[in-house]
């Protein structure tokens, strides 16, 4: 049972010719090579791993990549507030890496010219680690980290 | 069937402000149950924004965004009335498409 299907089913009558028209774009082949799963680099378990999965090496540190709105201690692990801003120019996407989580590889976004370099979302921790904004931009890795503490681990039971 | 997506978009001088919340457990797959057993992952992987037929936004996920994942971002363009269209795929192939109007 296709659900995209289920979903027009009971989307029914509601469904505007708009959504119809992102539904056919949705399909295009290149929007589905680029909605591909990064398998291989969400399964790396350090930071110069991940890096190199998502096909950079070296990543300058910079001054430019900061964090808004990001606790320096989350209580709870499980949701940690994380927002990124780039002013790296030409930013294509952005990656959160928390260094000392099971698989380090949190999420990776990108970017279309267009929109705005930031980003805000919530992140599991599972201790204390250090938090990494991966920025891609002109083909360049740029990276900036901070500390968060976590008083109550958010992976395991 | 998911639950369906919290969207607001809100448009301010010439950006548009996309605040989504979605209804997913993000199961790690780290976890155990009473009985010792892995339960196994079921995470959102692929995140699409699109508005007006354009990809303003797309993220890769693994299981370590929060449960009932929040998402926030803003792009250029787009205007009242406009819609925003936010689709999720799972690592189960489950899918979510919700769309909201800009305001």
């Amino acid at each position: 049972m296709d659900p995209a299907r289920r979903q027009a089913l009971r989307t029914g009558s509601g469904m505007t010719l708009l959504a119809l028209v992102a539904a056919a774009g949705w399909l295009r082949p290149e929007e589905a090579a680029a909605q591909a799963w990064n398998k291989s680099a969400f399964d790396t378990k350090s930071v110069d791993d991940t890096v190199k999965a998502l096909g950079g090496s070296a990543p300058a540190q910079s001054k430019d990549i900061t964090f808004v709105a990001t606790p320096d201690i989350a209580e709870n692990g499980a949701v940690v507030p994380v927002s990124i801003v780039s002013n790296v120019p030409n930013t294509q996407a952005i990656a959160i890496l928390i260094e000392k989580n099971p698989n380090t590889l949190a999420a990776v976004f990108d970017i279309p010219a267009g929109t705005d370099p930031a980003i805000s979302t919530r992140v599991k921790m599972a201790q204390t680690s250090n938090v990494y904004a991966l920025v891609k931009a002109d083909g360049k890795f740029h990276v900036a980290a901070k500390e968060i503490k976590v008083t109550l681990g958010g992976c395991g039971g | 069937m998911p639950d369906p997506m919290k969207i607001r978009a809100n448009h301010s001088g010439d950006t548009t402000e996309v605040k989504v919340l979605m209804n997913h457990e993000m199961e790690t797959g780290q976890r155990k149950d009473s009985q010792g057993k892995v339960i196994p992952a079921w995470f959102i992987q692929t995140v699409t924004a699109t508005c007006n037929g354009k990809t303003v936004l797309s993220a890769q996920w693994g299981p370590a965004v929060a449960k009932n994942p929040f998402l926030s971002f803003k792009f250029k363009g787009g205007a009242k009335g406009d819609k925003v269209q936010i689709a999720w795929v799972d690592n189960r192939g489950e899918k979510r498409m919700d769309e909201a109007t800009i305001a």
